[in-house]
């Protein structure tokens, strides 16, 4: 038995400690919101924040995770930058098969977090490891700009 | 439920005893079979499914059930869109679902439930249409008899019948309406009328996208369930011999090893442990007749099968002895390699077998293909199976395979394990599992005249047939030319208005499993031909643009595509030192789209700048999803022409995952720009036709930046 701090809240997971958090999330704690995608640091439809920081949570073992805090998708809206992502992501109508986007506003949520006006070498940067086969990117770039706007 | 009396076409079903009560509108279709072969599997279009389009509860719930997969493409919004436009009632309020495997959802052009094509909102914009117009009107017949008026002093408002100061819901008055005959034909709005059709409209699914809580086939979790990984002969055509699963089942979580016809499958408590479990596996594979596979050797084969005279796909004139009379002649051989198609979503399906039943969650372009395999495979009938469609990571084409390759082993593999299974690939996985777009070799001499246009062309096509063995094969394959192999060559109207010219095609037969890929033949020939046409204009010594605005002059659709697309991208203007444009148009899929690149090349590196794209689709429904596919068939495009390449050695796929299978990012994404050409010709599709145009953009930009020609894909291989 493991103990995580998943969202803000103490859980008792029946992990392997080399199970990836990835899989933590999904077959141990039931939360489906992080996408398996590539396996290897790929694709950045994994993404989740430890300790506020992006993480490739498909090769980052669960026993990296103790003692640290994991933020998911399905908590960042709680955050004032998450929200404002979202929002952004609605108001560009960013979407559309939609399965790398947890990942997408994960990363873009850590780089606002860090940088309030990124510049585009900046959304290059942070962005680039998270990889959109439908072609999102173009909104994606004007979501994170717009975002950052509304959050000036 | 009331029986069906006249099945002609579009004939209004009702069905008055749905369980939930409130009003249902179905119709049925029995005769659209244009494209296909055989009948659907599952029965004819007399046993409808009850809540077939439309639903309105008497709990003032209105519940769309889209006939098609939403894959990205919009299509969640855009059908409701239609319904909404006569049905009067606010889009945020209507519940959307897809549609069970059903005859009655059969594509009104195909003949089958199918997503595909580029084809769902003209081939639906009908249907959908109608069952808000007809729902409308009887909910209105129920609101006048109640009220003791005539219809016509009713009007409809935001899910209201409104008759002078009274307000009926349209959940008051579902009951009532479903007892009431349907009129044979309803009248559609006018589309001056419209307030909905035409106006850029956020998509509906957005929310659940953006907070993790839409549930794609990866997300089906339910207590009990298995998770399954599979490890699959390296050899296309190879089987199992032998294996050992002693170090597989030491694995924690591991539960059963099962063999099935594609491999060995672990079953396991989890991903991971199945994974892993797998991983441990020892297996001793018989790699067939395949073993020796090399896709520089097919390249050779294809060659040779060059050389002999192909099925003829298009002929007129001499073209043999037509070049005596030519000016110039251009000989080339152009080459595009298989590939895959990567939706982000690697492949997945849930089984769960009862004792009388099964259901299976997955995300399919094509559910009731998927249905009647699963029910083969189990000895059911296909109504014994249930198909859930959760949404699709992406498909292009990967998830409608008539193969049904992940559903059947899915099922296999629960029915081997006695267990409820989620079956789960990985990248790897669905890099190295076939069903790629063929790999094509083209041999081409063209013949100008002293004016520089084409007077004599020869077009030799070589690649696999993706139709053979699908149900669309009668329909599409004629006098042994698989249309898609020649589309947008054969039917070229530069071929067609060169006075002497031959198109063969060559369709080897390899063990290589090939399928659709997003815009299909276009895909390759789009690259070929607009590459072409640039050889011949700068042969010729005209301007690329110039070129094609005469050799297309009878066609006002292509000409309004490209020019729009090159005032807007200001074709001849100036450019930044360093940078230079390429310009492609093509129709695919009844659109006609032009693109212009902006590209420079820096030490091998290509850069694309911008993009300018423009598309004649005729009506367009969602301005905002069309730009939204534009943009989405541009990167699909560019990802394939700059670094996309699955090639084969020693039999087996050497790519594995996007380390070297890579595809777009953020960094490489040029600006671009997507201008509509205001049309209210035939519509066509929005999908797949911004895919073909990108990549000779690209390759013409090249050209004209480093004067190298590319007549191979990808580009990184060649300016290497």
């Amino acid at each position: 038995m493991l103990i995580l701090n998943i969202n803000g809240q103490e859980r008792q997971l029946d992990a392997p400690e080399d199970m990836p958090i990835l899989w933590a999330l999904r077959d141990v704690a039931q939360m489906t919101g992080t996408k398996f995608g590539c396996g290897m640091a790929q694709c950045g439809a994994c993404t989740v924040h430890l300790d506020g920081q992006p993480i490739r949570s498909c090769v980052t073992p669960v026993s990296a995770a103790v003692g640290k805090q994991i933020t998911t998708i399905e908590q960042i809206g709680n955050d004032a930058v998450g929200q404002a992502v979202q929002s952004a992501w609605q108001e560009l109508d960013v979407v559309q098969c939609g399965f790398c986007q947890s990942g997408q506003i994960m990363a873009a949520t850590a780089l606002l977090s860090g940088n309030k006006s990124p510049a585009d070498t900046d959304i290059d940067a942070a962005m680039n490891g998270n990889i959109c086969r439908c072609g999102t990117y173009p909104r994606i770039r004007a979501a994170i700009h717009h975002a950052a706007k509304k959050l000036a | 439920m009331e029986a069906i009396k006249n099945i002609s076409r579009r004939t209004f079903l009702k069905a008055s005893a749905f369980v939930a009560g409130g009003l249902v509108i179905a119709f049925a279709i029995p005769h659209a079979k244009r494209f296909m072969s055989k009948a659907p599997a599952g029965g004819d279009a007399q046993n409808f499914t009850p809540n077939a389009f439309l639903h309105i509860g008497n709990d003032d719930t209105i519940t769309v059930l889209l006939a098609h997969s939403e894959m990205g493409q919009s299509i969640w919004t855009t059908l409701p869109m239609l319904i909404a436009e006569e049905l009067d009632v606010e889009l945020e309020r209507i519940h959307i679902e897809h549609a069970p495997p059903a005859p009655v959802y059969a594509h009104t052009a195909y003949g089958l439930q199918i997503t595909g094509g580029s084809t769902t909102t003209w081939s639906e914009f009908d249907r959908y249409r109608q069952a808000g117009a007809m729902s409308r009107t009887l909910l209105v017949m129920a609101a006048a008899q109640r009220l003791g008026v005539q219809p016509a002093d009713c009007r409809t408002e935001n899910g209201m019948v409104i008759v002078g100061d009274q307000r009926l819901t349209y959940g008051e008055l579902a009951d009532d309406a479903a007892k009431l005959e349907a009129p044979a034909e309803v009248p559609l709005r006018d589309p001056s009328q419209w307030k909905i059709i035409g106006k850029a409209t956020k998509r509906l699914d957005s929310r659940e996208k953006i907070d993790g809580s839409a549930i794609f086939g990866q997300d089906i979790q339910f207590e009990g369930m298995k998770t399954a990984v599979v490890a699959r002969c390296p050899y296309f055509g190879g089987s199992l011999k032998s294996y050992d699963d002693s170090a597989a089942k030491q694995i924690p979580g591991v539960v059963k090893v099962v063999a099935i016809p594609t491999g060995v499958a672990v079953v396991a408590d989890n991903f991971w442990a199945a994974k892993q479990g797998r991983d441990a596996l020892k297996i001793e594979w018989d790699a067939g007749p395949n073993a020796d596979l090399d896709s520089e050797q097919m390249f050779a084969d294809f060659r040779r099968m060059a050389t002999g005279k192909g099925a003829v796909a298009s002929a007129a004139g001499e073209p043999e002895s037509a070049f005596n009379q030519a000016s110039k002649t251009i000989t080339a051989e152009y080459t595009a390699p298989y590939l895959a198609h990567s939706p982000m979503e690697p492949l997945n399906c849930t089984v769960k077998i009862s004792k009388d039943s099964c259901d299976i969650w997955t995300g399919t372009q094509a559910p009731g293909l998927e249905q009647a395999a699963a029910a083969a495979i189990l000895g059911m009938k296909p109504e014994q199976v249930n198909v859930h469609t959760p949404f699709l990571g992406g498909g292009f084409g990967r998830r409608g395979n008539p193969a049904t390759d992940c559903v059947s082993e899915a099922t296999h593999v629960a029915k081997a394990a006695g267990m409820t299974v989620k079956t789960i690939w990985t990248r790897e996985d669905d890099v190295k599992g076939g069903f790629y777009r063929p790999m094509n070799l083209h041999q081409v001499k063209v013949g100008l005249d002293a004016a520089g246009n084409p007077l004599a062309w020869l077009h030799t096509c070589v690649g696999q047939s993706i139709m053979t063995g699908t149900p669309f094969e009668t329909y599409m394959i004629k006098d042994g030319v698989d249309a898609t192999s020649v589309e947008g060559v054969a039917d070229s109207p530069y071929i067609k208005a060169t006075p002497h010219h031959l198109v063969d095609l060559h369709t080897p037969k390899i063990d290589v499993p090939v399928l659709w890929w997003r815009s299909v033949g276009h895909s390759q020939n789009a690259f070929i031909m607009e590459s072409l046409i640039d050889e011949m204009a700068h042969a010729a010594g005209r301007d690329p643009l110039e070129y094609r605005r005469h050799l297309l002059k009878d066609h006002p659709r292509h000409l309004a595509a490209l020019n729009l697309a090159a005032e807007k991208a200001g074709w001849g203007n100036p450019l930044p030192a360093g940078v230079s444009r390429g310009l492609a148009v093509h129709e695919s899929f009844g659109s006609y789209v032009a693109e212009v690149a902006e590209v420079s090349v820096v030490d091998g590196e290509v850069k694309v700048h911008r993009v300018v794209c423009a598309i004649d689709c005729g009506l367009v429904v969602n301005p905002e999803s069309l730009a939204a596919q534009m943009e989405s068939g541009i990167v699909f495009g560019l990802s394939a022409a700059l670094t996309g390449k699955i090639s084969l050695k020693n039999g087996q796929i050497e790519q594995t995952n996007f380390n070297n299978y890579p595809v777009l990012r953020m960094s490489q994404m040029p600006k671009v720009e997507v201008h509509v050409v205001p049309s209210t010709d035939k519509m066509g599709g929005a999908g797949e036709p911004a895919t073909p145009p990108i990549a000779p953009a690209v390759t013409n930009a090249i050209f004209a930046a480093t004067g190298k020609r590319i007549r191979t894909l990808p580009i990184s291989d060649q300016l290497a």
